[in-house]
């Protein structure tokens, strides 16, 4: 999908790509960087002195044991928390002082669907998009549930689906924006074997195009052709 | 001579500081309280108006007069906290509301008790005692937001926020009030036509001192409290010789 | 793939809620349903005359609506807070402040319109003259924003907090004060032979300021609470 300039969406993934990649060449590889990290909860400190950087086409996973502090290192790279010490920077720049631009950049999706039960499927996706601060239409919407494997339920209310269903719900988020980092917290809970295989195939492709994904998760995933980092918080 | 005025803004330089300095406020807190109350009840004259009564001003008016500063000053705390993120501001403003809970608490009791005898009725509702009960209740919320979050970080944001909103309404509210007080009822009882004596003025303006002196010694003893119990887990906490006996 | 204007993500998150609350009424009509009992309780309470109850009645209308509005304050943040949704908002490229001011809105055609709306009605009930019922909706209109737009500020500082309901009451009703003063004092001076115009400038002026200040202030309280 692309956006010609009197504003009109056109599907076409090759103009899509073709945006992408001269905007890497252009500017510079979009990357995060990681330096001195320190988050504490409560009084508790979590992790210290944590260096790392993420560059295009890179798949990152955060390991350790319940309470290490992977959930909080995610939600510090979103910036809802504020590090004790260190920064992290996206494209050579305090996350704090890009603010809006980053968040355009970033998708995460967290413990919680933040879907409504009230809300169907589609409506569910249209107004993630919107607080995103984009619009997309009813074709791109239904296009990534079917992907998501939700055929024939785009339109009944959330609160009927499973579990698993809602997550696929949460998930197919991913398909319908353009940002260039993923940061996915537990994104396999309540998955089944197909869902898995799936998302494992999504992040392959996201990552193909230049994209970068962090993520957390106490499944095995295994993205094909690409080697997976691992973080390791004790 | 350089002072360097940071090296007292870490938690574990001033708990020291502030132990040292509370007898300096403390002991002169206690020694004006007794001449300003002294010469207050026993030197001024009997009121030619209001006969003895009167006399429980040397308290009222101080502690109103407190009342109000110390918010003001403990939402000025809350901003240095919230803006430049340094802890003991945050602590000294948490450290200053009870305080200035309590001041108004007693200038509201002090009021009723003034009231009775000279407008006939424990409460009237007077433009500065209304106010006077609505700055009450700011007191009361800030304590309540501070005290009912557990993370202490939060919790003084939070709670520094709330202040500076209600500092900003303080104005508005007492215009309010005073605009809602003409438009209900007559101008009250006013002082003004009976000038002040002279040993009147000298005790409101001791007993003011004193009670500001004692804000101080509080403030501080209490804020040393708050490090104790913030920093507990530290190293330099756990090597105080008052936290190992 | 369209950018929203940031009058297209506020009238998104307006549409967003007016659309949930539609889904589940039941939240709106208690609110209201509550504003209606209180008001009526008080003739019971304080005796039929007429002459007492129309005197009283803008005030009863004021207080009633500050409480009402009170109750329905928690539910602005609690439920997007609960499902993560509110962690997306504030991801959200685009300003918080917008967002929040969105949220206000619906808020206060949720609580705030259906009040001023029914107030007539109830005003009957304490034999208001038809002058004075119109400035008394007129002056609801103008006040009940400002409730809204002070409370979104308390409901997003006792965002998760346990007893948050009653904390954010105890926040926000002395500052709502002055609303309620001015509110109350419009009818009053119509009653009393006066105009109006003085409370219902006053209100429409303390609206203005809050509408400048608040969403700021309320996204900021949002970012310490979500941290």
């Amino acid at each position: 999908m692309g956006c010609t300039a009197d504003g009109a969406i056109v599907y076409n993934p090759t103009l899509f790509c073709f945006r992408r990649a001269t905007r890497f060449f252009m500017q510079q590889a979009p990357f995060l960087e990681v330096k001195d990290l320190a988050c504490e909860r409560g009084d508790h400190r979590l992790f210290s002195g944590l260096n790392f950087a993420l560059a295009p086409g890179e798949l990152m996973q955060v390991q350790g044991p319940n309470g290490s502090g992977k959930t909080t290192l995610l939600r510090s790279l979103c910036g809802f928390v504020q590090p004790v010490q260190g920064t992290v920077h996206w494209n050579g720049q305090d996350i704090g002082e890009w603010d809006d631009d980053f968040h355009a950049e970033m998708c995460y999706l967290g413990h919680l669907n933040a879907i409504k039960d009230e809300l169907s499927a589609l409506e569910n996706l249209q107004m993630s998009a919107g607080l995103a601060g984009y619009t997309v239409s009813d074709q791109q919407a239904v296009a990534a549930l079917r992907r998501m494997g939700l055929q024939r339920r785009e339109h009944l209310p959330v609160r009927v689906l499973s579990q698993g269903q809602r997550r696929r719900v949460a998930l197919a988020r991913l398909l319908i924006g353009d940002a260039h980092l993923w940061i996915l917290d537990e994104p396999l809970t309540a998955l089944d074997v197909g869902a898995v295989g799936l998302m494992q195939e999504l992040i392959g492709e996201h990552l193909s195009k230049g994209g970068m994904t962090i993520f957390t998760t106490h499944q095995p995933l295994h993205v094909a052709g690409v080697e997976t980092r691992q973080l390791v918080l004790s | 001579m350089a002072i360097n005025w940071f090296k007292y803004s870490a938690p574990s330089t001033f708990y020291g500081l502030a132990g040292k300095l509370i007898p300096f406020f403390a002991w002169p807190a206690a020694i004006l309280f007794a001449t300003g109350l002294y010469i207050g009840f026993f030197v001024a004259p009997t009121d030619a108006v209001q006969s003895e009564a009167y006399r429980i001003i040397f308290i009222h008016v101080p502690a109103s007069i407190l009342s109000m500063f110390i918010y003001l000053i403990m939402a000025g705390y809350a901003a240095l906290g919230l803006i430049f993120n340094t802890r003991l501001s945050s602590m000294m403003a948490q450290a200053l509301a009870p305080t200035g809970a309590l001041f108004a608490f007693i200038s509201l009791w002090t009021g009723a008790l003034w009231g009775k005898p000279m407008w006939g009725a424990w409460w009237v509702w007077d433009a500065r005692l209304t106010s006077e009960l609505i700055l009450l209740f700011l007191y009361l919320g800030f304590i309540a937001l501070q005290a009912s979050i557990e993370d202490p970080r939060r919790a003084d944001k939070a709670a520094a926020l709330l202040a500076i909103v209600g500092s900003v309404n303080v104005p508005i509210i007492y215009f309010s009030v005073k605009w809602w007080n003409t438009l209900h009822q007559g101008a009250t009882i006013k002082m003004t036509g009976t000038s002040m004596h002279v040993a009147m003025q000298q005790a409101m303006f001791i007993v003011l001192v004193a009670c500001w002196l004692y804000v101080i010694a509080v403030a501080l003893a209490r804020v040393r409290s708050i490090i104790l119990e913030r920093e507990r887990n530290t190293q330099w906490v756990n090597e105080l010789k008052e936290v190992q006996s | 793939m369209n950018k929203l204007s940031l009058f297209g993500l506020l009238g998104l998150v307006v549409r967003r809620d007016l659309l949930l609350a539609m889904r589940r009424r039941t939240d709106v009509l208690t609110t209201l349903v509550f504003f209606v009992m209180v008001v009526s309780l008080f003739p019971l309470g304080v005796g039929p005359e007429p002459d007492m109850l129309r005197k009283m009645a803008s005030g009863v209308v004021w207080v009633a609506a500050l409480l009402a509005s009170m109750l329905s304050l928690p539910r602005m943040f609690s439920a997007d807070h609960a499902d993560g949704t509110l962690e997306q908002m504030m991801l959200a490229p685009q300003s918080l402040s917008v967002l929040v001011l969105g949220k206000i809105l619906a808020h206060w055609m949720l609580s705030g319109l259906p009040l001023a709306l029914i107030a007539p009605v109830l005003g009957l009930q304490f034999d208001m003259s038809v002058q004075a019922l119109w400035i008394l909706v007129l002056a609801l209109l103008l006040g009940t924003p400002v409730l809204s737009m002070i409370g979104a500020i308390g409901a997003a500082l006792t965002l998760g907090l346990r007893g948050g309901g009653v904390l954010v009451s105890l926040l926000v009703l002395p500052l709502c004060i002055p609303v309620l003063i001015f509110g109350a004092g419009a009818v009053e001076a119509v009653n009393g032979g006066m105009s109006a115009v003085s409370n219902l400038a006053l209100l429409g002026a303390f609206m203005l300021f809050a509408l400048v200040f608040t969403p700021f202030v309320a996204a900021q309280a949002l970012r310490i609470s979500m941290e």
